[in-house]
């Protein structure tokens, strides 16, 4: 764990874009040990309260609408005039749920299944491609650097006529790998990046240290960079999976019919696309499904912020 | 030891899985959207080639023009509000008050949780007899019945915008909370004992120093916004009578819903182009940026 802390603060450090928390704001507002120049007036500090609140409130809205509904009987919820607040509400909707969406387990775990696949391949890709971009210079590096982030710009819906073919071809349609295979492709670019910046910041000398003692370039690596880069790594492996968790969608709705392999979005966009939608259940279950990724904010986000914002080559 | 060919051999090898795995994945289908838009490929096995007829078609019939026209209003007002709302959300989260931690996180969510959700979520806001946006604004008066946002073209594309806008806006408060925080406090604590007000400070020293950022986020939010797709598939899947078919969508529908992959291939091709272009903007003005700094 203290491995972890340490790494992602030098991740954090390194990244020009690293967001550290100061600690001036634990003081109190009006303190006297507080620095003159972050002193407010209190039509400042309400002004930005206000402002926070309306900031906020947009980010938030449809994460509170939606829990709110989950918890609004249908009756309620079909009726005018609007209601923010639920009346009696209750958790019916997470048990019924259940039953109107049977594969709604299955659909949890595809998710989660096809992210961690994602995520090893990712991995194992991207460690030896960003060791070779840290350490060695071949002609040709930049240019294969640059034709990387290239990869970025293009969504997979440009190419989702060829892929489709080839998916056919290579007999995947309909199968979990149509949908792991090119969503791993679109994530390793970024990986390398952020992999190949944190591996910069191992001293060259232990390379050539272990060199000097007869050690070969395999085992170089293997022994004394994996090792070191292993915080860099994990944060790696945590912003794939969440963005493999995030992104599925146009693969898994164009290469896959099956409703037994298909992720949670698109279990949920089947049954979102039905004439009468239990909103208040398709709500319930979308929250169960967002409940992983908040488990991570909350006890990772550090990490994250770390990881986000040196990625910020993405997006 | 970094300079021999053996050293070089090695390199190549750590880099042949992700180079072949990206060549086949992404490069071999870039080729191949072009070869195919020359083609009448279609569900049928073969295909014939056919020279520039479908750039001709998609050209000839007029309602391309409008899409692209379209495409580029709903990715500039998306691109702009994000800037801008993200530009807010950055100063307030860069002020010291309590609660700043915790605000940080809270803005966090849009951007983790996958995307469909969100937007499934939106949707349900958007309703209009029983959606949020419309029941506060009929209970604050505002709207005097019911606006189904959804169903017009007009409110329709601006309630994509929106949603958009929605998605993109943590990143990019992030992104600028962070350039910000990069520069140096000594400027503030100096134009501060000169008697520089806090708004003063923000158009003199902040704004100036963040043009980097803004460049660099706003070319990546351009590209990522012109490529948006889950959005309005999700919300509309690019109607009221196409009033929210963006490139991509009309790529989407040519291809995969009429199974025209010679044409779609086509729109891919001209999406292409518009989104190579943006790179080698971004490209330059990256390396520009970077000059500049070393100076």
């Amino acid at each position: 764990m203290s491995d972890v802390a340490r790494s992602t603060e030098v991740a954090a450090a390194d990244s020009k874009a690293s967001v550290k928390p100061q600690a001036k704001a634990r003081r109190g507002l009006w303190s006297a040990s507080r620095p003159m120049i972050d002193r407010y007036k209190w039509y400042e500090v309400a002004a930005l309260y206000a402002g926070l609140f309306v900031f906020l409130f947009f980010v938030l809205a449809p994460f509170i609408e939606g829990f709110l509904v989950s918890l609004k009987p249908l009756a309620q919820l079909f009726s005018t005039p609007y209601s923010f607040i639920p009346e009696n509400g209750s958790f019916d909707a997470y048990i019924n749920m259940w039953t109107s969406v049977p594969m709604l387990g299955m659909h949890i775990f595809n998710s989660f299944f096809i992210s961690t696949v994602v995520t090893l391949i990712v991995v194992a890709v991207v460690v030896p491609a960003a060791y070779a971009f840290a350490r060695f210079n071949f002609a040709g590096a930049g240019l294969m650097l640059a034709g990387f982030l290239a990869v970025n710009m293009f969504s997979g819906a440009v190419l989702l006529i060829p892929l489709f073919r080839l998916m056919r071809t290579m007999g995947l349609l309909n199968t979990y790998w149509a949908m792991i295979v090119p969503g791993a492709a679109f994530l390793i670019p970024s990986s390398v990046w952020l992999l190949r910046t944190y591996m910069m910041r191992i001293p060259r000398e232990l390379d050539e240290a272990a060199w000097v003692d007869g050690a070969s370039r395999l085992y170089t690596l293997r022994r004394v960079i994996l090792p070191l880069a292993m915080p860099g790594i994990v944060v790696v492996a945590i912003m794939t999976f969440i963005g493999a968790y995030a992104q599925q969608f146009i693969f898994a709705l164009t290469f896959n019919s099956k409703t037994e392999f298909m992720p949670l979005p698109i279990g949920l966009f089947a049954f979102f696309g039905k004439q009468e939608v239990v909103w208040n259940e398709l709500m319930a279950a979308s929250f169960v499904g967002i409940l992983p990724v908040m488990i991570v904010i909350v006890f990772l986000q550090r990490y994250l912020v770390a990881g986000l914002t040196a990625g910020a080559v993405k997006q | 030891m970094t300079s021999t060919r053996s050293a070089t051999l090695f390199a190549l090898a750590l880099l042949a899985p992700a180079l072949i795995y990206i060549l086949t994945i992404v490069a071999y289908p870039l080729v191949d959207t072009i070869i195919l838009s020359f083609t009448n490929a279609s569900l049928r096995p073969g295909y014939d080639f056919v020279g520039w007829a479908n750039y001709e078609r998609i050209f000839g019939a007029g309602n391309f023009t409008e899409v692209i026209i379209r495409t580029f209003i709903w990715t500039f007002f998306s691109v702009s509000l994000k800037m801008v709302i993200g530009m807010c959300g950055a100063v307030l989260l860069n002020a010291a008050i309590p609660g700043q931690a915790l605000f940080r996180i809270l803005t966090m969510p849009p951007w983790i949780v996958p995307m469909a959700i969100g937007i499934f979520m939106w949707g349900w806001m958007y309703n209009g007899q029983f959606g949020m946006i419309s029941g506060l604004l009929q209970n604050f008066g505002i709207i005097s019945g019911p606006v189904a946002w959804l169903a017009y073209g007009e409110t329709a594309f601006w309630a994509t915008i929106v949603t958009d806008v929605w998605i993109g806006v943590p990143m990019v408060t992030i992104y600028f909370l962070a350039a910000m925080q990069s520069i140096p406090r000594d400027l503030h604590e100096a134009a501060w004992t000169d008697g520089a007000g806090r708004f003063y400070r923000f158009r003199r020293i902040t704004l100036p120093l963040m043009v980097p950022a803004i460049i660099t986020m706003s070319l990546l939010s351009l590209i990522a916004t012109f490529n948006s797709f889950d959005i309005i598939w999700i919300l509309t899947q690019g109607g009221p009578s196409g009033s929210t078919t963006t490139m991509i969508i009309d790529t989407y529908k040519t291809a995969m819903g009429s199974r025209k992959y010679g044409e779609g291939a086509a729109r891919a091709v001209v999406i292409s182009i518009f989104v190579t272009m943006f790179c080698i903007v971004y490209f330059r003005a990256v390396r520009k940026l970077q000059q500049g700094e070393a100076k």
